[in-house]
């Protein structure tokens, strides 16, 4: 592996964590959800309980979940 | 799928091989591994010990001149690498019991959203980020009167004894009841007196710990224009991120974090420029009581107000700020590597006069710093969102025990900065107003009439100081903010820029405070408007329904108006606010803890696990030996400095015999607000110690009963087989290597193997 290399796999390593961290990567993880709980139904994927939210209605609907359940923070 | 009813204790058949990959590793195989030393394991933990134990010696036993703080982090570190290694291993061996064979609430209640497995490294950080606030940087700050020795000790043994613990067992147990918040176990374990004591203790310490977290940052901006001004543009910078998250751009978190953290930092830097200005000076240079009335309207706003617009945009600004500055700090103060000049024991320690905060080291040392060594509000944290998005069982150690050491690291390094900067100065930036009269005479004469050895303040020392931070004045800037702030300005500036940097570091530090205290004074109203909606519900039916607006509003004004008072007290106080408050604070955190822990213990009695219930009595006895001595001598001591109801007493014959001033109340209305704030203060201590007591009690009784019946009995969710692997800790280990490798090696679409709802 060149240094160049290792820099950028350095950096992907750091972008995916703090993407991580801030929870950037949350609608990703709810598409793969989605995606992975209609597979067990065989006849298409649009079939699951909800249909798949897009980015925007996800992050809104984020938010209001927060607004309903909201966490405390510490000291 | 998913939870089945808890009627039928028998346990399912887990198997470690469900399919055709392993989702466990072979117990004995692991066991093996620990068990097996190797040369190279030796050196090492061998190395550790002695680093550590030299760093020890240095700290107590060496006497110097000085002491270089590399100690204080070494003694630190190595003592937390063995903690973590041997004891939070002996605690999962013989308490937690963790089978990975078994899904976590991440895996059997998924639903892409709130139960969401994260990798174990993400979680770490997002547990710490949750944990570490302001409580962890003031306390020790505060605590540096009693000399380096004994907060250092406290911070460091009672992290890896007590505090960790704490955090460590509950987050397991939320996490093995699907979840469940500490209230709602406090109620399964200790049943309806002991739950609703939990209940109630737990809003009432939330007030008290938003109302003094809001007095630090109050008595951080009051008289300060760039102060002010920085903080204040935080308010629009989040808004404008909020917005952009919503109509622009959804869902990318990074990039605007990174355009808020520009914005920040051209804010701070406006805010000396501002500070230059007529108008900065006229408009922005507010007292005490203008701020306090700010951040209660502030409070009731950002708390109706929609997450998305102020909460979660700051949310990010405050993470973003308080990983990026505690590894800043780390790595500033093993380059510069300051020495400090502070006696290990101050004659404060068993005097019980020293002016920051009153008492001797016992108790009070122990409630001072309570976030760092032992924190109650973790187990709030730990039974919320991080249950929720474990993978793995065993990764609970890494995260929970794992994440309160590195709050305790933070504790250290602000115990550092504090104990750097001159020991005259920190006096004089501690000592109540009452006590110095806020002028830089005032304070010179006080300071060097404690008889201090080694301490020679002279005016030049504050005034320079003042000038370098960009503030008008240091003296009496109570609450741990200011002096930690000069602390890091003066660790930050010998690295990057020399003086001329120091007011910018100074204001970076206090900005770095304001942010995430008053992201937990929002969230903390918040929480405590859905809890009081849920208590007033059972009365009103009306108040269960959180979205019926005049409800929602309503009791988000209660809750302001509860911290508010306090706060407003706090400002006004003639006493000087933070020392006869700030053990309220420390004392309500740490009776949360021995709530916490005293839930622990039913739990671990139920499971009939007696040998080790050692391991959850230690620190609950050691919390409740603490927090009750010295709420009893905040309510019994008859040395008013020390008894709420003692300095009533004196201050009511005062004013009863005639007299226009009393002690450091120049006249009559200063002194019926001490009347006043001394009786509200004692009645909260008593609340806390009654309910405190009621909880310990009906612990003790659970424990006592389970005993009695040989009780082998849970109330964790029934298990379910986990269909997914990952390793447990931040490292992997060679066993956990082969696995992951053979995981990693899986045809594509064979990865995902989640079962739909």
């Amino acid at each position: 592996m060149t240094l160049w290399a290792g820099v950028r796999t350095g950096a992907r390593g750091v972008a995916w964590y703090l993407k991580g961290l801030l929870g950037e990567d949350a609608y990703e993880k709810y598409v793969a959800h989605h995606a992975a709980s209609c597979e067990t139904d065989a006849a298409g994927l649009d079939r699951a309980p909800h249909p798949l939210l897009t980015e925007r209605e996800f992050w809104r609907d984020q938010t209001d979940r927060q607004d309903k359940n909201p966490q405390g923070r510490c000291c | 799928m998913g939870v089945t009813s808890s009627t039928t204790k028998e346990p399912t058949a887990l198997k470690r091989i469900p399919h055709d990959l392993a989702v466990a590793l072979d117990p004995e195989e692991l066991d093996a591994h620990d068990r097996q030393w190797t040369p190279l394991k030796i050196l090492i933990w061998s190395v550790i010990s002695l680093l550590g134990g030299l760093s020890w010696v240095m700290l107590a036993v060496v006497r110097g001149e000085t002491v270089n703080a590399i100690w204080f982090v070494f003694a630190a570190i190595c003592t937390y690498l063995i903690g973590y290694r041997f004891y939070s291993k002996f605690i999962e061996k013989h308490i937690v019991r963790p089978d990975d064979r078994r899904a976590t609430p991440a895996e059997y209640k998924a639903d892409g959203k709130d139960f969401a497995s994260t990798d174990r490294r993400v979680l770490f950080g997002h547990h710490f980020a949750a944990i570490a606030g302001a409580g962890p940087l003031v306390g020790p700050v505060l605590a540096a009167q009693l000399g380096y020795l004994p907060g250092t000790i406290w911070i460091i043994v009672g992290v890896v004894l007590a505090g960790a613990v704490q955090d460590y067992l509950i987050l397991h147990f939320s996490m093995r009841r699907g979840g469940r918040s500490l209230g709602q176990m406090a109620r399964d374990e200790l049943g309806v007196i002991g739950g609703t004591a939990a209940l109630i203790a737990t809003l009432v310490i939330m007030v008290i710990i938003v109302a003094i977290l809001a007095l630090v940052v109050t008595n951080a901006l009051a008289e300060s224009p760039w102060g002010v001004f920085s903080v204040g543009m935080t308010i629009p910078i989040a808004l404008f991120m909020g917005c952009y998250l919503r109509f622009f751009r959804p869902g990318k978190i990074t990039e605007i974090s990174i355009i808020g953290f520009v914005l920040l930092i051209a804010a701070i830097v406006g805010g000396g420029m501002v500070n230059g200005t007529e108008w900065g000076q006229t408009y922005l240079l507010l007292d005490k009581v203008t701020i306090a009335w700010g951040i209660i309207i502030y409070g009731f706003i950002a708390a109706i107000l929609p997450v998305w617009l102020l909460l979660a945009p700051r949310d990010y600004l405050s993470t973003f700020m308080k990983i990026g500055t505690i590894g800043m700090l780390a790595v500033a103060i093993v380059i510069i590597r300051p020495e400090i000049n502070v006696p290990a024991v101050s004659g404060f320690a068993t005097s019980g006069t020293g002016p920051v905060v009153a008492g001797t080291l016992f108790p009070f040392l122990f409630v001072t710093i309570a976030c760092g060594a032992l924190s109650g509000f973790h187990a709030l944290i730990a039974s919320g969102t991080t249950p929720k998005l474990i993978q793995k069982e065993r990764q609970t150690r890494f995260i929970g025990y794992g994440g309160m050491l590195m709050e305790s690291l933070v504790a250290i390094m602000a115990l550092v900065a504090a104990l750097s900067i001159d020991r005259g100065i920190y006096f004089a930036m501690n000592a109540s107003p009452a006590l110095t009269g806020g002028t830089v005479q005032g304070a010179v004469a006080f300071v060097n009439g404690l008889g201090l050895t080694g301490v020679n303040l002279t005016p030049n020392m504050l005034t320079d100081m003042a000038t370098n931070v960009g503030e008008e004045s240091i003296v009496s800037r109570t609450g741990g903010a200011p002096t930690l702030a000069v602390g890091l300005s003066h660790i930050m500036q010998q690295l990057v820029g020399g003086t001329s940097m120091m007011s910018f570091w100074y204001h970076f530090a206090i900005m770095f405070e304001a942010l995430f205290i008053l992201t937990a004074v929002d969230a903390g109203t918040r929480v405590a408007r859905f809890m009081l909606q849920d208590s007033l519900g059972n009365f009103f039916p009306k108040f269960k329904n959180t979205s019926w607006r005049p409800g929602a509003w309503a009791a988000t004004a209660i809750m302001v108006a509860a911290w508010g008072a306090v706060l407003l007290m706090g400002v006004t106080d003639p006493l000087g606010g933070i020392n006869t408050l700030f053990p309220l604070f420390g004392i309500a955190n740490q009776l949360l803890a021995a709530i916490a822990l005293a839930v622990c213990m039913a739990i671990v009695a139920k499971r009939g696990l007696f040998k080790y219930l050692w391991v959850v009595a230690l620190p609950l006895g050691f919390a409740s030996v603490v927090t009750i001595s010295a709420s009893f001598l905040k309510i019994f001591s008859t040395t008013p400095g020390i008894g709420y109801f003692a300095q009533n007493r004196a201050f009511a014959n005062a004013l009863a015999a005639g007299e226009t001033s009393f002690g450091t109340a120049p006249n009559v209305l200063a002194m019926e607000a001490v009347v006043r704030n001394t009786m509200v203060q004692g009645v909260l201590s008593i609340i806390f110690v009654v309910l405190s007591i009621i909880v310990i009690v009906t612990a003790i009784q659970a424990t006592v009963r389970a005993y009695r019946q040989r009780s082998n009995a849970t109330s964790e969710d029934d298990a379910v087989q986990s269909q997914t692997y990952a390793p447990a800790g931040f490292i992997m280990t060679p066993p956990e290597k082969v696995l992951q490798a053979e995981w990693d090696a899986r045809p594509a679409e064979k990865k995902i193997k989640v079962k739909g709802h």
